[in-house]
């Protein structure tokens, strides 16, 4: 729906990467066909991220453990699973924010972190001050930060930027207010103009559409199916099985480990379900009930902060 | 208007005037972000660490800018390491690492024999002392860390809001903490002559906590923080040369003030509001 036009130059200085002609192959790619079958080297060579036999966690705890996964260019990939099974400690290594304990990654062709320029995190609700003096501008500009490299001040390209961004989530009108008096869509949408100004080949987003409206749920869902058109490659964790049903390609069912991998109507059916999130699944008569908090997110990393609404956001 | 310009006649106040001027500012500037970052107790006690490093300089002999920046610098580093890698909370580091330089100050100090002004105005301030030398120093160190900020402003910004989102990005965010704690420990190495060791705390906190109560966006945040730590820091030296008192507690007693009476108008003017109209977004 959104015919989007990057506001720089149309192609990438550095050139596309050769499998950048598969992305938009069309609706159904023949990644699936092979299944399991896949050829890892295969794999590997034509993924936007590889894990093979990850763990990490944090001090003695362990949040992930035998994770292989080759995700590619053009996915638009939901990571599911309960509380503390791992899911933003997954996004976190793929971001380079989390180093493995065992394992190897690469990310667009690198180890994490090498690309960070054509990546773009957006860390969960919780872990934002929203108290923090900055606007709506403020926020989305900082998107192009990385790009631009000390000393230079953002300019015109980077000003159409961010309202390009802001124009895509519907947030124009709202450059000049302080981010904490936003709802919490509108929050999100911020965020995700953020990801949109910074023009990545990745997006990592640690539950984007959790506790918010369907309508702002829609509209970020369609603004990130039209990246992965484009042959971006997404990954978010969601707490929302019906959303990762209706709106990502393929899901990825975690729980300390890989339970599934696949078209998300193929993992999202019971029985995965029932291995991913345990006693927490209810089934009733074909509907899959979550009893699960989806306000609740996994335990906080050593050093991060959180912060949450009316502790610190409206004084 | 006799009493404003009487006393810049003298050299020494004019000395002062410049180098209390040029710390509030840099003071501001980097103080924006330990508001920001919520690290008020970080400035505390690297002011507090830099103690040995000026006593050590005296009984040597070396210009005491060096020993205080030696001594904070080195505090500073520490800090960020011990927290960083010592699997400690930074707050739990900060207190057994300052509390530990500061006796080790004390106890040297304690071994000089007889009475050193010299030493004990770093504890206070004595700007009105300030030699031609020290504010030729003082000015190259600050305007190295205004030039810093100026370069990496945006980078600064965006470590300090979301850590994460940064990092991930490619900004250098764990050598950006370094770089920010070796800024704070400089700030307050070219602090303690006007204000003095226990007090330049103040000097860091309290004109950005003052524009944080009036604007919510970041560069009207750091310029309100510059506005309001020169002109208290100016108006503070003038009425401790009228008066006669120490300059650096009546630089922080304006600074206080400012704060109280931008906090009472607002509490007021809060009160007196005719209904409680709530600044909420429209959804």
């Amino acid at each position: 729906m959104n015919a989007v036009a990057p506001a720089g130059p149309l192609a990438p200085a550095a050139g596309p990467e050769p499998h950048r002609a598969h992305r938009n192959a069309g609706t159904d790619a023949p990644r699936h066909e092979h299944g399991d079958a896949l050829d890892p080297a295969h794999a590997h060579a034509h993924a936007d991220v590889w894990l093979s036999d990850v763990a990490a966690g944090y001090g003695q705890r362990v949040a992930l453990e035998h994770v292989s996964l080759a995700v590619e260019p053009g996915s638009l990939l939901a990571v599911v699973g309960p509380n503390g099974a791992g899911k933003s400690t997954l996004l976190k290594l793929m971001a380079g924010l989390a180093r493995p304990w065992t394992g190897r990654i690469e990310v667009l062709g690198q180890p994490p972190g090498r690309e960070a320029r054509r990546v773009a995190y957006v860390p969960q609700a919780e872990l934002v001050d929203w108290a923090f003096p900055v606007t709506v501008e403020d926020v989305v500009a900082m998107g192009r930060f990385p790009r631009l490299g000390p000393v230079r001040r953002p300019g015109p390209d980077d000003r159409r930027a961010v309202r390009q961004a802001l124009e895509q989530v519907g947030m124009a009108h709202h450059l000049q207010t302080q981010i904490g008096r936003l709802s919490g869509g509108q929050r999100r949408r911020v965020f995700l103009a953020r990801a949109l100004a910074a023009e990545p080949d990745l997006f990592l987003l640690d539950e984007p559409v959790t506790g918010i409206d369907p309508t702002t749920q829609e509209l970020l869902m369609g603004l990130l199916e039209a990246q992965a058109a484009r042959g971006k490659t997404v990954v978010a964790t969601t707490h929302d099985l019906a959303a990762a049903a209706e709106h990502f390609h393929q899901v990825l069912a975690v729980n300390r480990t890989v339970i599934a991998y696949g078209p998300s109507n193929l993992v999202l059916d019971a029985d995965v379900l029932a291995r991913a999130y345990g006693g927490h699944l209810l089934v009733l008569g074909g509907q899959t009930v979550l009893l699960d908090d989806a306000h609740h997110h996994d335990e906080a990393a050593p050093g991060e902060r959180h912060f949450h609404d009316g502790s610190g956001a409206g004084r | 208007m006799n009493l404003v310009l009487e006393p810049l006649a003298y050299g020494f106040f004019l000395r002062a005037l410049a180098a209390s001027a040029l710390v509030s500012l840099v003071t501001a500037v980097v103080g924006t972000y330990v508001v920001l970052r919520g690290v008020a107790f970080l400035g505390d006690a690297i002011s507090h660490a830099a103690f040995p490093g000026v006593v050590v300089a005296y009984l040597v002999g070396f210009p005491f800018y060096l020993g205080a920046a030696v001594a904070a610098v080195g505090t500073a580093l520490a800090i960020g390491y011990v927290s960083k890698r010592g699997g400690l909370r930074q707050d739990t580091a900060i207190g057994v690492l300052f509390a530990g330089a500061f006796a080790l100050g004390v106890f040297l100090f304690s071994t000089i024999k007889g009475y050193v002004a010299d030493l004990f105005s770093f504890l206070f301030g004595q700007v009105l002392a300030i030699s031609p030398a020290d504010l030729v120093g003082l000015v190259v160190l600050g305007v190295a860390v205004i030039a810093v900020v100026a370069a990496l402003w945006k980078e600064l910004l965006y470590a300090t809001f979301d850590p994460l989102g940064a990092a991930a990005s490619g900004i250098a965010v764990e050598r950006l903490e370094y770089l920010f704690l070796g800024l704070v420990a400089l700030t307050i190495v070219v602090s303690l002559q006007a204000v003095g060791i226990i007090l330049v705390v103040a000097m860091l906190i309290t004109p950005a906590a003052t524009a944080q109560l009036v604007t919510a966006r970041f560069t009207r945040l750091m310029l309100g923080a510059a506005v309001i730590g020169v002109v208290t820091a100016v108006a503070g030296l003038y009425i401790s040369y009228w008066l006669d008192v120490a300059s650096g507690a009546t630089i922080v007693l304006a600074q206080t003030a400012t704060f109280a009476l931008v906090l009472g108008y607002q509490r007021l003017a809060h009160a007196l509001r005719p209904s409680p109209v709530a600044p909420e977004a429209e959804a």
